[in-house]
């Protein structure tokens, strides 16, 4: 620890307590690269008239998209911190952002948490400054990708399955299996779309796990070398199929208008966009199962606009707030007060704590095996991104 | 140049005492003049560069992607024996020679007929039209092709009724865009090198029995084969270097700019992004090395 975190004026001998609790700790279990990323906020000063927040697309509309989607406005208006976003398009794109130290709040999937934490991007959240954070589903919170030790790093946003888009044309039913991307991608080749990432090598594994099961893979996230190694082969294999990778949410919506990608890995918002436009295509979560993200709104560690960003959190966790988002982005909600402003709650499971655990959330590969196997050493995320660049060749 | 010296002769400027000061003082001139591009020069180019180059020794921590500063040779190791790295440079290299080629095919006739055909008038008119792509934007153009080449795009319904078919994404579609976008970076070096070569050469090549076809060959062709290789220096580096363009229109593939790209923006390991960026250097350098005897340099 290089820094000696600063305590409040009040309770300096409690706060100095805990800060040398935490020190303890640090250095008791440094295997990381320290730097805890500081204290929560202990109380909310005056909002600052600004807050800078990096988001998955679809997760700050101010109606420039489309001027009725829209649920910045009344937030600028009720807190008085004008927003200004950026978008990423892949949750390395996030880490790497949040780096540059220019935003407050970041919505990060499981991939990235757990990264931010570990690197000191983000700071622990005091969820009682956060009135809306005691609705939130008991299944979301403190779970191993938005907490550490039982402190709270952020709010839980929402939660979906990442899905398999098809025009409609080529596929005039609806394809109940991953296998039109992989065992018979060269059906479509040259028209199949995958998303453009490491963490992509899941969804390989997670038709692996149906397709192969002499191959044991118990959990996506956690592949040793064999695992890795078939995922990686069959991923080789559906390249020769793949007309092209998708980051870009525009690009793969373009794509799919054009009929220059037919088939691949999509998301409900993409769907949506396509839907108004009219596009024929449409979405389906085949029975293999799917990845999928479960969000969490995180502050940065040297946010310049603190109050601000818990007011954002605040608000985004609000049912009304909450259900606009996450209904738009195609995502079930973080509360079940949230459902009462949306009417499709049922077809998203929300609040099904058991359909929420059959999807794969995205989580950060570590070398400790996540599934408990302890007599081998799993593939890392450094592993997985060198595989995937050997993939795409 | 003191305020003292200014108060014992009070009716001298500070400005004209300056100038005599610098007029007896030619280092200082020199000095005063080099030092902002210098500073420029040195401190926003090579420092860059040698940082790029330090930061290539370094590596990082996987999990929180902070860096480690401590030296080790693993990136360039990586770069050099990686087959990704080795098939991606291939590809790039061959990428920008096809480009290098197209170019200098297509801007041969354009820049003969601008300096040796056509009237003063309308000289200058090509220029202006020459000149014209390149003030809209590089992104606007790659965008324009990707419709260009999708697969309900301009090229296919024209096409389609002879029989054929949009390349669609992929390298062919990178190769036209790239050759498109760099035209213009060959045509004029080339132009200016016509430009410089005498019409009476031309005529007494004629005078002397030669033919249109000797005259080129072995009177034009030569005089501006530096001009030419300046043009290839353009399109060469330009398209080694790209990213964007094969991001767009390029399907699957990648090349050496996305390499660096990802490993910055996705990977997030800036150590062996800068160790890949040395390829797309040292390629250029040797070509540099090689051309430099020619003049070409000259004629940038």
């Amino acid at each position: 620890m290089k820094r000696i975190p600063h305590t409040a004026r009040r309770g300096a001998v409690v706060g100095l307590a805990i800060a040398s609790v935490a020190l303890l700790t640090a250095c008791g279990t440094s295997s990381g690269s320290g730097d805890s990323g500081g204290d929560a906020a202990t109380e909310l000063g005056e909002n600052e008239g600004q807050v800078s927040i990096l988001a998955w697309p679809g997760y700050v509309e101010d109606g420039t998209n489309d001027p009725t989607v829209d649920w910045v406005t009344p937030f600028v208006e009720e807190t008085g911190c004008e927003v200004t976003t950026k978008t990423f398009g892949t949750s390395d794109e996030a880490l790497n952002l949040m780096k540059t130290g220019d935003y407050d709040v970041v919505s990060a999937s499981g991939d990235a948490t757990l990264r931010l934490i570990a690197g000191g991007d983000v700071a622990p959240v005091n969820t009682e400054l956060i009135p809306n954070y005691a609705g939130i589903y008991d299944f979301l919170k403190d779970q191993p990708w938005n907490s550490v030790d039982g402190v709270a790093y952020g709010v839980p946003h929402g939660y979906g399955a990442n899905l398999l888009m098809y025009n409609t044309e080529q596929f005039p039913t609806a394809p109940t299996s991953w296998d039109v991307v992989f065992d018979k991608a060269s059906e479509n080749a040259g028209k199949v779309t995958a998303y453009d990432s490491p963490i992509y090598i899941a969804d390989a594994a997670v038709y692996l796990m149906a397709h192969q099961p002499d191959l044991g893979i118990e959990n996506p996230y956690s592949l040793d070398e064999d695992q890795l190694a078939a995922a990686v082969d069959l991923l080789k294999t559906q390249r020769e199929s793949v007309g092209e990778y998708w980051s870009d949410y525009l690009k793969e919506i373009q794509a799919f208008t054009t009929g220059d990608s037919v088939v691949g890995t999509s998301w409900q918002v993409i769907q949506n966009v396509l839907a108004g436009e009219g596009a024929p295509t449409d979405v389906v979560l085949p029975e293999e199962g799917a990845t999928g993200w479960s969000d969490t709104w995180m502050i940065a560690s040297e946010a310049k606009n603190p109050n601000c960003a818990y007011a954002w959190l605040d608000y985004i966790a609000s049912p009304e707030a909450n259900a606009t988002a996450t209904a738009y982005f195609g995502e079930a909600p973080s509360s079940d007060a949230a459902c009462d402003f949306r009417d499709d709650c049922e077809a998203y499971h929300a609040g099904d704590a058991d359909y929420a655990s059959q999807i794969w959330y995205w989580t950060t590969p570590i070398e400790k095996c996540l599934d408990g196997r302890t007599d081998v050493t799993c593939t890392d995320y450094a592993a997985w991104t060198a595989a995937w660049q050997e993939i795409k060749g | 140049m003191t305020s003292a010296s200014v108060e014992s002769r009070p009716h001298r400027s500070a400005a004209r005492a300056g100038s005599a000061f610098l007029t007896t003082h030619p280092r200082t001139r020199l000095a005063l003049l080099l030092a902002a591009p210098l500073f420029w020069l040195v401190v926003v180019y090579i420092v860059a560069l040698a940082l790029l180059l330090v930061t290539a020794f370094w590596s990082v921590d996987s999990f929180t992607g902070e860096i480690t500063t401590e030296f080790t040779l693993d990136n360039i190791i990586t770069v050099v024996t990686g087959s990704l790295y080795q098939t991606v440079t291939v590809r790039t290299v061959g990428v920008a020679l096809a480009v290098t080629i197209i170019d200098v095919l297509l801007a041969l006739p354009i820049a003969y007929f601008m300096a040796k055909v056509a009237s003063p008038r309308m000289q200058r008119v090509l220029v202006i039209l020459v000149l014209t792509p390149l003030w809209a934007s590089y992104l606007v153009k790659a965008y324009a092709w990707r419709s260009v080449l999708s697969q309900d795009g301009i090229l296919e319904w024209l096409l389609a009724p002879f029989g054929g078919h949009t390349p669609g994404y992929g390298l062919p579609a990178t190769i036209i865009t790239l050759s498109y976008l760099w035209l213009p970076y060959v045509i004029l070096p080339i132009y200016a090198g016509l430009e410089r070569v005498p019409d009476s050469l031309l005529e007494a090549s004629g005078d002397l029995g030669g033919k249109s076809w000797s005259t080129l060959r072995l009177v034009v062709f030569p005089l501006i084969l530096p001009a030419i290789i300046a043009g290839t220096i353009f399109s060469f580096s330009l398209s080694l270097g790209d990213y964007i363009t094969v991001n767009i229109v390029g399907g699957a593939n990648q090349m050496l700019g996305n390499l660096v790209y990802t490993n910055v923006g996705a990977a997030n390991n800036l150590p062996l992004a800068s160790a890949i960026a040395l390829i797309p250097i040292v390629i250029i350098f040797g070509y540099l090395f090689l051309v430099r005897r020619t003049g070409a340099l000259d004629n940038l």
